[in-house]
């Protein structure tokens, strides 16, 4: 590892609210469903003359829920403010957005390399969506609105990053956390979830964060964000040996060259004129209303992770792998209470879902049914040895074939033929029972 | 302080933040009418405002916030929503190539 | 029929005995339109054919059901909207060429409770493109004249609105006003007009030039056509956060109520040099008969009126120069080059006072200073009951006259624009003719007394009966 260089990384992540109806309108909140183009647009998400905007309250409480998951403050004052600039997919010419007064600030986001802070988290509302095509021989760029107005949380770190490793990590956590609470999907392929890295080296030696920062954008998959910041650092590492400082610039990831491009070049900071939404009456979180927003916050992933380590001896990886949201946590550990107190093993439980033996729907089955699943998935049926030789003898005079590759030492025909076992038989039987009768009557050892 | 007598520099980046094309002749005038009224507003830095809150809103409201239901009262169609557009191709507004690279 | 000598009060009760129909009233407003808007310019768009079908409509109406006048209050009354109204699938400008093709697929929610009322919708009325001015001759158009006298403005920025009532196309003429622009063309045109307070009526579908100080009023002959007016389109709208939840008065219900005691003040600073002393005296008789009905009359003080304009002309770009990003030529209208140089200066100077560097020192400080002027009008309120001053400091000018110098035509404003600033609101009152010209009479009440305003303008309308003076169309 190269000690010359620190790195320095800040992290921007954008998420699209899973509301019902967009930010500061009723049309329907569905933009990767929808099945044209601007079908879900009104005079107000359209930026149509005259139209006026009315604040979505379920969207500011899910704000306000996530950053008390991250540990922030909130703000008991807060506003909207314009963001201004010009760009096709934004029909007002301004975002609604929040400028110094964000809903969240200052919180915190564990991770292994060690702990994150966030900056703040705040509400603001998306763009349309541009698609570049060749229409007629010209390359024209499609406006589709139906994103326009949709929710959209952004969560903003400290320059408390240093490496690729760590980003991966924290963006990761942070998707984790966002589905946990059930406030988004998160689909990064689709754009759900949007991340951003500013990147910069800092000489070693020095104590002031360097004077550049380059930014790294919309980048849509972990593995991506990854290979860009490191294709970053040595890009920079390069031009900082010469004795040159590094453009500040954003720039984009190239997947297939792995490699980052210019793509605007920040010649002067853009200049957004932010000023309150006059449009929009301020927000006042009293205290009832607050409360009742932090009663909606889950007990922390971490707490849940532990406690089902030492009273049901489910590890963290594993526990990953069962649920996403706080109500799914919730439900799974009622069923394992239920398994625990009626003596059932529940790690066998966890297996079986894990490599997908039994499907449950955590969202539609009641406790009392997924248990039932559970029992009936390993249950056996009665049936006699004498029975059970009966058929194995018919299906292996049946199946020459299998027998000899058995015997010949393709072990997955033993598969084939419990199968078949129990096929016939019409019961379900123990797999190692079925085996240990079948290589018995084969006369293999 | 501030400028009182702006320069065409001035001008030409007020109207690239306006998203204006200004013609040479627009720039000279601008130039001559916009310091005159800047230098009339400048006439407020005369006030002692320590104390004072502004004032970005006039009615005192706060809250005024809409359930999150889908209200498709107002959502218009396709065509409605492109009726007005001189660009258009399918379902989409269309816009000379943004290049992003 | 005789429109200019009918008034809604006339017409309603005219309508409900059948003394004309209201297929003739509106077939009439045409033919005077046809007649004289060439020389006033006072229309941009006309809706003759939709509109002779609800007049058809409503005669229908009218005959099978006897309550109808109960559940649409404004049955068949012609109205004249400002062109800054949307109105679904009808033309709407803002008096502008960037979208001079735009045709609206929605209603604001003004103009569909003027339609539920039975309002018939006559046209869509010339004014200063966007809102921007205070004579009408910044319109994209042809400028609007004053039926008065065809040489002079009508007063602006709802020129149109104004001129269309005063020569009788219309029975209402819609406007908005930001700094004075229902309140000085009524002035101009002999009208009572309404500049109601900022909350009370709804700002959705109606083209927003500054979002923290549009307001949504009207002008008419009367008080009572005024007031009868305001109860159709006063209310909350869930579709704008900045109405505010305030029960609506039934404005005509206190007409003809005595106003012994009434204590009137006159802001000091309004009535300064510059104040044409002819329009100085045309007020002073007006205070006269206002005491003769029972009021008394003091001097007071706003001490900020001098900052006034200043903080106006700051904030009032910064949210025009933000309120006019959206017009891209993208999803409609044209490039923004077509912009008229009025809309551009005021593009400039707004994105100015928002930059990066200057915010503080004028966005943020007009800010404050606002809250001074607000406080001004509340301290003065705790001493009086209403504010009379001038609408204009002269009388109806030029044509041409104040279009050299941006920062003149500013500066009349002085008597209307802290109103807005304040967010208070200003009804004005025909205070009589000088030289064949009409005065204008400025009362101001604190926020949501409107009823008292009508209060004190009924009488003193009834007292003096100035809106019977007719139009004369001279020098045209």
């Amino acid at each position: 590892m190269d000690k010359k260089y620190q790195t320095i990384i800040g992290m921007e992540t954008h998420a699209e609210l899973k509301t019902l109806s967009k930010m500061f309108c009723g049309c329907k909140n569905d933009p990767f469903h929808a099945e044209k183009p601007n079908i879900y647009t009104c005079p107000v998400c359209l930026g149509l003359p005259g139209a006026l905007p009315v604040a979505n309250k379920k969207a500011i409480e899910w704000t306000v829920k996530l950053g008390l998951a991250l540990g922030c403050k909130i703000n008991s004052f807060s506003k909207f403010d314009r963001k201004h600039y010009f760009y096709p997919d934004l029909p007002k010419g301004y975002q609604i957005s929040q400028y110094d007064l964000p809903f969240c600030y200052d919180g915190k986001v564990e991770t292994s390399f060690g702990p994150v802070g966030i900056t703040r988290v705040h509400l603001e509302e998306d763009t349309g969506k541009l698609i570049h095509q060749k229409v007629n021989g010209r390359n024209v760029s499609l406006i589709d609105f139906n994103r326009s107005s949709v929710p959209l949380v952004e969560v903003v770190t400290e320059p408390e990053i240093y490496s690729s490793a760590q980003a991966k990590e924290y963006a990761k956590k942070l998707r984790q956390i966002i589905r946990y609470l059930d406030i988004s999907d998160c689909d990064m392929e689709k754009g759900g979830m949007r991340l951003e890295a500013n990147i910069s080296l800092m000489k070693e030696g020095e104590t002031k964060l360097p004077k550049y920062k380059v930014e790294l954008k919309n980048i849509n998959s972990f593995r991506f964000l990854e290979k860009g910041i490191e294709y970053e650092i040595e890009r920079q590492k390069e031009i900082l040996e010469k004795g040159l400082t590094p453009d500040q610039e954003t720039r984009g990831y190239n997947a297939e060259k792995n490699i980052t491009y210019t793509q605007r070049s920040k010649e002067e900071a853009a200049d957004y004129r932010y000023f309150p939404d006059p449009d929009l009456p301020p927000i006042r979180f009293n205290n009832s209303w607050l409360n009742e927003i932090k009663s909606s916050v889950p007990e922390p992933l971490e707490t849940v992770f532990i406690r089902w380590e030492k009273d049901f001896k489910i590890n963290k990886q594993l526990s990953e792998l069962l649920f996403e949201t706080a109500d799914e946590a919730k439900k799974l550990e009622e069923v394992f209470s239920n398994l625990s107190k009626s003596k059932l093993p529940v790690d066998k439980f966890v297996n079986l879902v894990v490599h997908k033996k039994i499907t449950i729907d955590l969202f539609k089955q009641s406790v009392e049914e997924i248990i039932s699943i559970y029992k009936k998935s390993v249950a056996v049926d009665d049936i006699s040895d004498e029975e059970l030789k009966k058929i194995i003898d018919k299906i292996i005079r049946a199946n020459p074939q299998a027998v000899r590759d058995l015997k010949a030492g393709k072990t997955q025909s033993i598969n084939f033929l419990v199968g078949q076992v129990m096929r016939e038989a019409k019961k379900k039987i123990e797999f190692q029972r079925l085996k240990g009768l079948i290589i018995s009557m084969l006369k293999m050892s | 302080m501030v400028k009182k007598n702006l320069t065409k520099e001035d001008i030409l980046h007020i109207a690239k933040l306006g998203n204006l094309t200004l013609n040479e002749k627009e720039i000279e005038v601008f130039k001559k009418q916009l310091s005159s009224v800047i230098d009339y507003i400048d006439k407020l830095q005369e006030i002692d405002t320590k104390d004072v809150e502004p004032s970005s809103q006039i009615t005192g409201l706060t809250d005024v916030l809409r359930e999150d239901k889908v209200d498709d009262k107002r959502t218009l169609t396709p065509e409605q929503a492109l009726a007005n557009t001189q660009s258009k191709e399918a379902h989409f507004f269309k816009v000379k190539a943004i290049l992003t690279e | 029929m005789d429109l200019l000598g009918l008034t809604i009060k006339d017409v309603l009760e005219k309508l409900k005995t059948g003394v004309f129909s209201c297929r003739e009233l509106t077939e009439k407003c045409f033919v005077n339109i046809k007649k004289n808007d060439k020389k006033i310019n006072a229309f941009l768009t006309l809706n003759e054919e939709q509109a002779l079908k609800k007049a058809n409509e409503y005669d229908e109406l009218i005959k099978n059901d006897k309550e109808i006048f109960d559940k649409k209050p404004l049955l068949g009354i012609p109205i004249a909207l400002k062109d800054l109204y949307t109105t679904k699938n009808l033309r709407t400008t803002a008096g502008s060429k960037i979208i001079g093709d735009y045709y609206p697929p929605f209603d604001a929610t003004v103009t569909k409770k003027l339609i539920n009322a039975g309002a018939i919708i006559i046209g869509k009325t010339n004014q200063d493109a966007w809102g921007h001015g205070s004579s009408g001759e910044n319109t994209d158009y042809e400028p609007t004249r004053n039926p008065y006298d065809l040489s002079r403005v009508p007063g602006g920025s709802s020129s149109g609105s104004g001129a269309a009532v005063a020569y009788g196309a219309a029975l209402v003429g819609t406007g908005t006003d930001t700094g004075s622009s229902i309140r000085l063309p009524a002035g101009f045109c002999n009208l009572i007009g309404l500049k109601p307070t900022y909350g009370r009526v709804s700002r959705y579908g109606i083209i927003a030039m500054a979002s923290s100080f549009d307001t949504i009023g009207h002008m008419t002959k009367t008080v009572y056509d005024n007031a009868k007016v305001l109860e159709v389109t006063a209310g909350l709208d869930p579709y704008d956060s900045t109405t505010v939840p305030i029960k609506i008065d039934q404005y005509t219900k206190i007409l003809g109520q005595n106003i012994k005691g009434l204590k009137i003040g006159l802001p000091k600073e309004y009535f300064v040099k510059g104040l044409d002393n002819k329009v100085n005296n045309s007020i002073k008789d007006s205070l006269k008969i206002l005491e003769k009905l029972g009021a008394t009359v003091k001097e007071v003080s706003l001490p900020h009126t001098y900052y006034a304009m200043a903080a106006y002309y700051i904030l009032v770009p910064s949210e025009v120069s933000s309120n006019l990003s959206r017009y891209d030529g993208i999803r409609y209208g044209g490039a923004r080059e077509i912009f008229g140089a009025e809309a551009k200066r005021r593009i400039m100077l707004g994105s100015y006072t928002l930059s990066s560097g200057y915010y503080d020192a004028y966005y943020l400080k007009a800010a404050k200073v606002r809250t001074l002027i607000k406080q001004d009008f509340e301290k003065a309120f705790k001493e009086v009951d209403v504010l009379v001053t001038p609408i204009s400091p002269t009388l109806p000018f030029k044509i041409g006259e104040k279009t050299d110098d941006p920062l003149q035509m500013y500066l009349s404003d002085i008597c209307l624009c802290p109103v807005n600033l304040a967010g208070i609101p200003g009804l004005s009152v025909p205070s009589g003719f000088v030289d064949g010209l009409p005065v204008g009479m400025q009362i101001i009440g604190p926020q949501f007394s409107e009823e008292l305003l009508y209060k004190v303008a009924y009488l003193f309308e009834q007292e003096t009966q100035y809106y019977k003076i007719r139009p004369q169309f001279k020098n045209g």
